[in-house]
């Protein structure tokens, strides 16, 4: 019973990891940039937001 | 079972080590650096006034498709990148990101750029965007790069778009001046790549890459790009006879010029190997200084007239 059962399937190295973890912060920063430009233009429009010029 | 064994072993997913800075490396910084300052001047040259946050949109969306341009020039071209030595550190050759994940990341990136700059700018800006990441992938990178001496000279209008899609986000129109920036760019393009190419010609010859130097050799190489430099010189100064630009941009065209064409001559008349060798790569550095001295002087006029218009 006190026996760890060994992971199955793929274990990554710490520098898989580390890696993994970075570029997933970079993700979510790029998306957080990108949710407060859309606030950010929707602010500065206003109405005219929905106002598509060709 | 030693065969199983091994198949497993192949079939096993590959885990990526990229990090960050690999990533950014695909998106060719310097490259964007470029591209950013050349889009700057189109937008500050432009009339009207733009609200900061849809300048700051529309700089941020030029650079994310000129970066989504270079990650998906580098996913199609990891072959030849690893043969030369300039290209071979790059993250696929080096085996860091493979071909599909550049591919995927500059999709993505390219994706977003385009569409984030039509639906917060507008659409002839976000439309021309991904005319240029088009024009740069699939006609530059896929069809000219790989077939004829003239790839960067057509390829070149890839590069000289960034200040015409700026002023488009500006006004939502096109007009003379976004496309004088154009010819200008496009006219540097030769003389500034061939200059590359003359000092880094076994690395194209390696990579079977039919650039200038390699299929027409060195000395019609260095013609081409003297003739090409006696254009943009006149190209460049253009502007301030015909009406568009003032005195300050004329004259500093015209030294910049000056310097451009002396060390064109310099390189069409050195041909020993160690005096050549010097000479193009001092076209070369010259070539990067003038284009951003002479779009710095536009944007230091456009400063300066906000600033102190009287005396503009």
């Amino acid at each position: 019973m006190a026996d760890k059962q060994q992971p199955d399937g793929i274990v990554l190295t710490e520098a898989q990891k580390k890696s993994r973890r970075q570029r997933s912060i970079a993700i979510a920063l790029a998306l957080g940039v990108l949710v407060v430009l859309f606030f950010a233009v929707t602010m500065v429009k206003g109405p005219a937001v929905l106002v598509r010029p060709m | 079972m030693s065969v199983v064994e091994n198949n497993a072993i192949e079939l096993s997913p590959r885990i990526s080590e990229a990090d960050v800075a690999d990533y950014i490396a695909l998106l060719k910084p310097r490259v964007m650096s470029l591209v950013i300052f050349t889009a700057l001047v189109g937008l500050a040259i432009a009339p009207g006034h733009l609200h900061p946050v849809l300048a700051f949109t529309s700089i941020l969306c030029i650079a994310v498709g000129a970066g989504a341009s270079g990650a998906l020039n580098m996913a199609l071209e990891g072959d030849i990148d690893a043969l030369m030595s300039r290209t071979a550190n790059r993250p696929i050759p080096r085996g860091r990101v493979t071909r599909p994940e550049a591919l995927a990341f500059g999709m993505t990136l390219a994706f977003f750029a385009v569409m984030t700059l039509g639906i917060l700018v507008n659409w002839i800006a976000g439309a021309l965007l991904a005319f240029t990441i088009f024009f740069y992938v699939v006609i530059y990178t896929m069809a000219l790069k790989r077939w004829t001496a003239q790839n960067i000279v057509i390829g070149g209008a890839a590069g000289a778009l960034p200040p015409v899609v700026a002023w488009a986000a500006a006004t939502g129109s096109l007009a003379v001046e976004p496309l004088l920036l154009f010819l200008i760019i496009f006219f540097w393009t030769p003389p500034h790549f061939w200059a590359l190419a003359l000092f880094r010609s076994d690395d194209y010859a390696r990579a079977g890459v039919p650039m200038l130097p390699v299929v027409a050799g060195p000395d019609a190489t260095r013609l081409q790009i003297l003739l090409y430099t006696v254009v943009l010189v006149a190209v460049a100064a253009a502007p301030w006879p015909l009406g568009y630009f003032d005195a300050v941009y004329g004259v500093t065209s015209l030294i910049l010029g000056a310097g451009m064409l002396a060390l064109a001559v310099n390189v069409y008349r050195r041909r020993e190997r160690s005096e050549a060798l010097r000479a193009s790569r001092g076209l070369f550095a010259f070539s990067i200084f003038y284009l951003f001295a002479l779009f710095a002087t536009l944007l230091i006029e456009v400063v300066a007239r906000a600033i102190a218009p009287s005396i503009w």
